[in-house]
């Protein structure tokens, strides 16, 4: 199993009530953004991202959005490359780079001198971005999947195909292909690709062999696609196993209880991720199918309530941004009860996390640890605790339950009937 | 026989192997009408007064309606070349046109290519020239209805305008106008509703008798758009309406249809 550290690297030094009455995290207004603030944060990240390789990390998960405090991956490759100096054993898993949004030549060159720098530690992945992505980059967010699909194709020929080319696209177009970077990886890094469970990409993702990576997602829906994956690779002629699945968990650990409960809260801060957007911005004309769009009504439904996650609007009178309050904050103890936040010790952390594993069986394994308010020493005191003693745990789960990641086992590798009883 | 009970009605046509659904209604010389971006919204007031004595024709543009949309098309002015064809497959030459809002940028589009595709042209508030003050509403990063409140001054003083979008928004009408912003999106989104070349080409335009409809508050496209298409196109009139946002044909029915009556009979 690879088990990689995750956090959005936040920059929360945003008075909730900003975020309240936005309801959401893009949108506000970058006043209240302090470089110096936000210097120190990205340096305190890499010391963690270093720290969480001696815990025993196998990768660092970083991903890319712009304007927004949630995340300052505003520019993922820098920090990336950064990563691929200071460390030297992880992989750096980008999920992922939003292709529609990018210039995919210039992509295709920065990846190839992070592989080249950091010695062949890449993993590229690819999405389309939120649609927020599509909205401050003004890329045509109706041609979202054909701009994703025709530069993920460029990006590849571009590291394949020996140079110069002329590349005539509908979207991309480039006179003279001829990179003087290319990835060590040959022919190319695995790619992963994370997501929100959009059918679509989950089926993209198995014709290509790529790992799935599922977002933090409800198990209802995250299940459906684990079976379409599994039913779209067996079309392909291939054996699915965890090596095609990952899934990406919430998980606050601390020393005690009681702080584990204080960290865990802090995800909920100004409404947590379902305030990463408004549904407007999430979703602008033609980003998703209409069936992604009747999908994704389902995938932000918590199944067991019914309880609609994105229902907050944008708020101005202090009683509407205490009222709104206590709804996010009301919904601390049901996120927990469903499993999308794992808070504890590590004891009582490491049965929760079985429990997935059990039911997700994913190679692929990323442990998003911290999010909103939290200290440099509680995210230290964190990555300490899930290396010494959780880690360990895991590793022995995923040996019982057999659960072999990527590079113990090639994606789809394994030519269909070749399993026995499969 | 089509049917007509409703006043109304509706076909298919072909044109180059793209299909676009017809709606026609009325008697008397053809008036072509170019809807707005989010669509066809329906056989209205002003409709049923204009189809006295013209014969609408109420093309959906591709990509709007549940027919398959043509891939090609990615700009107003590829549209207004399509529409160029469908005019000509249908033998219909100088006719009359009137289009509303992006329906106005696409006939705007379709005088500076070629204006004697026309007889007379009649823009209702239309996209499509970058306004020298202000700047024309996002329509892509608000809802749909979000943008339909801010396109009438005061909805409540509309009628039709509550029967067109009052009530809870129904799965049918949310996706016919999520279609309606997707060909929007692949048409317009940037420059955003307007096109840089089309003005020094519209004064081009020699001879062809244009209204241009406005009214003063008009909160999606400002006036000052208006004035500036008035420059534009040689010898047009600009009429702004008082009391009204950027739906002129329901805020303000009477004085809409007595202005564009009165023009397309001169």
């Amino acid at each position: 199993m690879h088990i990689m550290m995750f956090t959005e690297r936040p920059y929360y030094d945003v008075p909730e009530d900003e975020i309240i009455k936005n309801a959401s995290y893009f949108g506000i207004p970058n006043e209240h953004f302090d470089p110096e603030v936000g210097g120190r944060l990205y340096n305190s990240y890499f010391d963690e991202a270093v720290y969480a390789e001696e815990k025993g990390f196998d990768g660092i998960m970083l991903n890319e959005h712009h304007g927004t405090p949630f995340c300052m991956g505003a520019v993922m490759n820098i920090e990336a490359a950064v990563l691929a100096r200071i460390t030297q054993r992880v992989k750096i898993v980008l999920l992922g780079n939003p292709l529609p949004v990018a210039d995919p030549l210039r992509l295709a060159e920065e990846l190839a001198m992070i592989d080249m720098i950091s010695g062949g530690r890449l993993v590229p992945g690819w999405v389309r971005g939120a649609g927020s992505e599509s909205i401050y980059n003004n890329a045509n967010p109706a041609y979202n999947r054909e701009l994703f699909n025709e530069a993920h194709d460029f990006v590849v020929k571009a590291w394949t195909t020996p140079g110069p080319f002329r590349f005539e696209g509908k979207h991309y177009h480039y006179r003279h292909v001829n990179p003087w970077v290319l990835p060590v990886q040959k022919p190319y890094p695995q790619m992963w690709i994370p997501g929100l469970v959009s059918p679509e990409t989950v089926v993209w993702c198995a014709r290509h062999r790529y790992p799935y990576l599922a977002l933090a997602t409800f198990l209802e829906p995250t299940m459906e696609m684990v079976k379409l994956y599994r039913d779209t690779a067996a079309q392909e002629g291939y054996e699915f196993g965890p090596e095609n699945f990952g899934y990406l968990q919430r998980v606050v650990v601390a020393e005690t209880e009681e702080k584990a409960q204080e960290l865990g809260r802090a995800f909920m801060y100004g409404g947590g991720i379902n305030a990463f957007a408004r549904p407007e911005w999430m979703f602008p004309p033609g980003y998703n199918s209409r069936a992604a769009t009747r999908r994704l009504a389902q995938v932000f439904t918590d199944p067991n309530s019914g309880e609609e996650l994105m229902a907050l609007r944008p708020v101005e009178t202090p009683d509407d941004i205490e009222a709104n309050r206590s709804q996010i904050y009301g919904r601390f103890q049901a996120e927990q009860d469903n499993l999308q936040l794992i808070c504890g010790t590590p004891d009582t952390i490491i049965p929760k996390i079985r429990h997935i594993l059990e039911t997700v069986r994913p190679g692929i394994f990323s442990m998003w640890h911290h999010h909103g308010p939290v200290s440099h020493e509680d995210r230290m005191t964190s990555i300490r605790l899930l290396g010494d003693e959780v880690l360990p745990a895991m590793r022995s789960i995923a040996d019982e339950l057999d659960l072999p990641g990527p590079y113990e086992r090639l994606p789809g590798s394994r030519p269909l009937g070749a399993v026995a009883g499969g | 026989m089509p049917d007509y009970s409703n006043g109304y009605s509706e076909s298919t046509i072909y044109v180059g192997g793209t299909g676009v659904s017809l709606i026609r209604g009325g008697s008397g010389s053809p008036l072509l009408v170019l809807h707005e971006e989010l669509g066809h919204p329906g056989w209205l007031a002003w409709h049923r007064e204009l189809a006295h004595d013209h014969s609408l024709i109420v093309p959906v543009h591709p990509g709007f309606g549940p027919l398959p949309r043509a891939d090609w098309i990615s700009s107003v002015r590829d549209l207004a070349g399509f529409y160029g064809r469908m005019l000509h497959d249908m033998d219909l030459d100088q006719v009359d046109v009137i289009g509303f809002s992006l329906g106005g940028w696409i006939a705007a589009e379709m005088a500076a290519a070629d204006s004697r595709q026309f007889h007379r042209m009649a823009l209702v508030a239309p996209m499509g020239l970058r306004p020298p003050e202000g700047e024309i509403m996002d329509m892509f990063v608000v809802t749909a209805r979000t943008y339909l409140n801010a396109s009438v001054l005061d909805s409540k003083a509309v009628p039709e305008f509550s029967s067109l979008y009052g009530g809870e928004e129904t799965p049918g009408q949310f996706e016919a106008w999520e279609d309606a912003r997707a060909e929007s999106a692949r048409l317009a989104w940037k420059p955003y509703m307007h096109n840089p070349s089309l003005g020094p080409l519209l004064e081009g335009v020699q001879g062809l008798p244009t209204l241009i409809v406005w009214g003063r508050e008009d909160a999606v496209v400002p006036l000052s758009a208006g004035r500036r298409y008035n420059q534009a196109i040689t010898g047009s009139e600009l009429a702004v309406l008082d009391d009204c946002g950027h739906r002129p044909e329901i805020e303000q029915t009477q004085q809409f249809v007595s202005r564009v009556r009165g023009f397309l009979s001169q």
